[in-house]
């Protein structure tokens, strides 16, 4: 089996509002991918139809060309993680994942391995409901990874977690990557993939915005502005002009550069005998790039509702 | 792009079938500790009811014509055992003589009257009013011998049931219908030809027609053979609001008037069998060749229940009475069985894990319908075993049931269980919400149980309500049948049931077929 995630066309209505409205993406394995967005976007809803809970109105969702619902042992193709509260309160952890390991046909003991893996072990034989949503996000990525899937698909599992919890969280999910596996991780804060993600699906009302990978997006947010630090204000504002550039003298020794790719400026002023201090090309955060992307499509903005 | 080789997963799973989702689901069940409390408190409080009413208190009583109140097992009263096992009265006034090897005795019947019972101001109702009860009965009887329970064959006029044959105290088969009396004599014959013995009556004495013939299995060459009346007693009682019984009766008599009589040779003798109702009431003349028969008391199966003879008698459904509350706590269970998957999204990681949707609604249901049903035969087992033990350490009297009966009331109640607890998991698949569920599940088996029970609603209404709703599955708990040709308020607290037992499970059956195959429809149709 491709270790994949193929979704087509979806699109989903619920009463008045239509959730999904023509989704299409692919997952790769060996990448985290991020799927962001702001709330309301449709990826809760999207990763329900990818795992068969919900029904399309339209379009397919495929898991390594199959449609889940036709998936025999469906953990040891996809392990998902929706809702970290999703547990029975009285039932012990070790027990919750029990059930379903004998719902795949699998043992006790792989429900000790993944406890072991989530660091859950010593407090296994307590009862879930008593959990803090930290503990619960982990459980639900020990049921995720019973079957050793080689797709991983996880709803906001930064949620409630601490500063602690996230670091942990996000080296897993690299080194599920890493593994070979498909990750697909939704959030909507870019902040949090900063760093973990590889790959971004950006969606926004139903639709995918951008479908790219982390770097693309920040240069493509970024433009090709590069801030130079210059004592030779006017004879750097002359090499440069010649060479093509669009100059912008932006404060005293300060000049901000369009049209030229930094090392190129750093050659020209080179041949050009010009001095300079400082040669910076502006890079966007993620953050700034994904709310430039977003702008058009949030939901419910704050400052008044729009519908 | 880098190209990375696929994951495999390090997993090799074992089958993906049915037996794995039972295996899922009875882990579920057993891992949550208040379901399984739940349950044995269910077991427990479901035979603890029934084993109190035996166990605990002191009956009263006091015999019918008056006397001292007794009480505790002073109150024991026995009856006559027919060739069943069943309890019986076997009284009557009976004019015989000893008959050996085959024969065939005729009779006219011209007259059939009686006295009922009326209230006096100073003492026990007597009977001086006339009238009949509507199974007063007089004709001609071939039976084993006078000792009481004995087997016996008779054809004969009822009052109010026409020309009637009947044997062993439990069968009974019609004929001619109409009440008798001069204008309109009814002709009756019985032969004995063998172990075989053969009713017939006629209206004019030459056109005979077969009533039933029946066989008496070892009926001795010499049997006692004769005319007999009976009439059984008076009963005018009526069952209130609660559940108690009310009202009275009284003994009666019938007198009839018998003519062209032959097959009876020898010299009669006129005699009570078993005992008298009251002094006087068994006589009889003979004028030229027409007998004036009168008697009281009945040939007939003693039904068990209350309001009859044997109300002060323990009974299985004394022993089973704590059943609707165990229901009651078993519907609570397998609903939430259910529904708790829902009120956390769990259904959710319950569906992502086995995608066959109906197959996870069959290993659940498999799953609460195996526990309902060990939990009913623990219970039913224990209260009947314990309840029979109790009421024998007591000294009291438990009225007689066949083995095969008890085995099928305890596994109709293990049965009762089962597919009431498949029906609440169906609702509580349906309806989602577990409040709602127990209320409609509780609404649907236990409640109309209640009303008929507690006589809340009439009789008849509550007839129904056994009839249609999945109620009627407590019919699997009847020990005793109902008896056409004996008097008695046939309600559920005695026992009693409208449906046969099988009919009763296949109305609950099919609700919970309707209830399942709704719920199925609903869970692979809607977004989980």
């Amino acid at each position: 089996m491709e270790a994949t995630i193929e979704v087509s066309g979806l699109r989903k209505r619920f009463g008045s509002a239509q959730a999904l409205d023509g989704m299409s993406f692919t997952v790769l394995p060996g990448q985290v991918t991020g799927f962001v967005g702001p709330n309301g976007a449709g990826k809760s809803t999207t990763m329900r139809i990818i795992l068969g809970l919900d029904a399309a109105d339209a379009g397919t969702a495929l898991i390594g060309g199959a449609a889940y619902r036709t998936l025999r042992h469906p953990l040891s193709h996809v392990g998902a993680l929706l809702d970290a509260a999703a547990l029975q309160p009285s039932r012990s952890a070790r027990n919750h994942l029990l059930w379903l390991a004998h719902s795949q046909g699998l043992g006790g003991r792989r429900a000790d391995e993944v406890l072991a893996l989530t660091g859950l072990a010593s407090v296994a034989r307590r009862k879930a409901g008593g959990y803090s949503l930290g503990m619960r996000q982990r459980l639900g990525i020990a049921a995720a990874l019973l079957g050793d899937p080689p797709v991983i698909m996880m709803d906001e599992p930064f949620n409630g977690m601490d500063p602690e919890g996230i670091v942990w969280m996000r080296g897993f999910l690299k080194s599920l990557a890493a593994e070979g596996r498909a990750v697909l991780v939704s959030s909507h804060l870019m902040s949090e993939l900063q760093d973990t993600a590889d790959h971004l699906i950006v969606i926004g009302r139903g639709q995918v915005i951008a479908d790219t990978s982390v770097a693309a997006l920040i240069e493509a947010a970024s433009g090709e502005r590069v801030e130079l630090r210059t004592p030779a204000r006017t004879e750097a504002m002359t090499v440069l002009a010649h060479a093509g550039a669009t100059v912008a003298a932006t404060a005293p020794g300060r000049l901000t550069v369009c049209g030229l790719p930094a090392q190129k400026i750093v050659a020209v002023l080179t041949d050009g005998h010009v001095p300079f201090t400082e040669v910076a090309a502006h890079r966007a955060s993620l953050e700034e790039a994904y709310m430039e992307l977003t702008k058009d499509a949030v939901e419910f903005p704050a400052g008044g509702a729009r519908r | 792009m880098t190209v990375m080789t696929p994951y495999r997963s390090g997993q090799r799973p074992g089958p993906d079938g049915f037996a794995q989702s039972l295996h899922a689901e009875w882990t579920k069940f057993r891992t949550v500790r208040g379901w399984v409390i739940a349950m044995i408190a269910a077991v427990v409080v479901a035979a603890g009811i029934g084993l109190l009413g035996t166990g605990a208190g002191t009956s009263t009583c006091q015999h019918a014509g008056g006397g001292p109140q007794r009480t505790g097992a002073a109150c024991m009263i026995t009856f006559a055992v027919g060739p069943g096992g069943e309890a019986v009265s076997d009284s009557f006034y009976f004019v015989r003589q000893p008959l050996t090897g085959d024969a065939t005795i005729t009779v006219r019947v011209t007259s059939l009257t009686g006295l009922l019972p009326s209230s006096s101001p100073n003492g026990p109702p007597a009977p001086t009013r006339p009238g009949l009860e509507e199974w007063a009965k007089a004709g001609i009887i071939i039976k084993q011998g006078t000792n009481q329970g004995s087997p016996y064959a008779a054809v004969m006029v009822a009052a109010g049931h026409g020309v009637r044959m009947q044997w062993n105290y439990t069968e009974d088969a019609s004929g001619l219908p109409g009440a008798v009396g001069a204008a309109s004599p009814r002709w009756l014959r019985l032969t004995r030809a063998g172990d075989v013995i053969t009713g017939y009556d006629s209206a004019d004495g030459t056109r005979w027609t077969q009533v039933a013939t029946v066989t008496l299995p070892g009926l001795p060459s010499t049997v006692q053979a004769g005319l007999f009346t009976a009439s059984p007693g008076d009963n005018q009682e009526t069952q209130n609001f609660g559940g108690g019984v009310s009202g009275g009766g009284g003994p009666t008599q019938a007198t009839a008037v018998i003519d062209r009589v032959s097959g009876l040779a020898g010299p009669l003798t006129g005699e009570y069998v078993g005992a008298a109702t009251g002094s006087g009431i068994g006589q009889y003349r003979q004028a030229g060749g027409q007998f004036t028969v009168t008697g009281s008391g009945d040939i007939a199966p003693i039904p068990a229940g209350h309001g009859g003879p044997a109300d002060s008698a323990a009974t299985l459904t004394s022993y089973l009475l704590g059943t609707f509350a165990g229901l009651i706590a078993l519907t609570v269970v397998a609903a939430m069985f259910m529904t708790a998957e829902y009120r956390r999204n769990l259904i959710r990681v319950t569906l992502a894990a086995s995608p066959r949707r109906g197959r996870t609604l069959a290993a659940k249901a498999v799953v609460i319908g195996a526990v309902a049903f060990v939990a009913g035969l623990v219970s039913a087992t224990v209260a009947v075993v314990a309840g029979t033990a109790i009421t024998h350490a007591r000294g009291y009297y438990g009225f007689p049931v066949a083995g095969p009966t008890v085995v099928r009331v305890v596994l109709g109640t293990a049965a009762l269980a089962a597919v009431s607890a498949v029906l609440a998991l169906a609702i509580g698949s349906m309806v989602r919400r577990s409040a709602t569920a127990v209320a409609i599940a509780i609404a649907a088996i236990v409640l109309p149980y209640f009303l008929a029970v507690a006589a809340v609603v009439p009789l008849g209404a509550a007839d129904w309500l056994l009839r249609i709703t999945p109620a009627a599955g407590f019919a699997l708990q009847q020990p005793y049948p109902a008896y056409p040709q004996v008097t008695a308020i046939y309600s559920a607290l005695s026992g009693y049931f409208p449906l046969a037992p099988a009919a009763g499970l296949a109305v609950l059956c099919g609700w919970t077929a309707v209830a399942l195959a709704g719920a199925a429809w609903l869970l692979r149709r809607r977004d989980a």
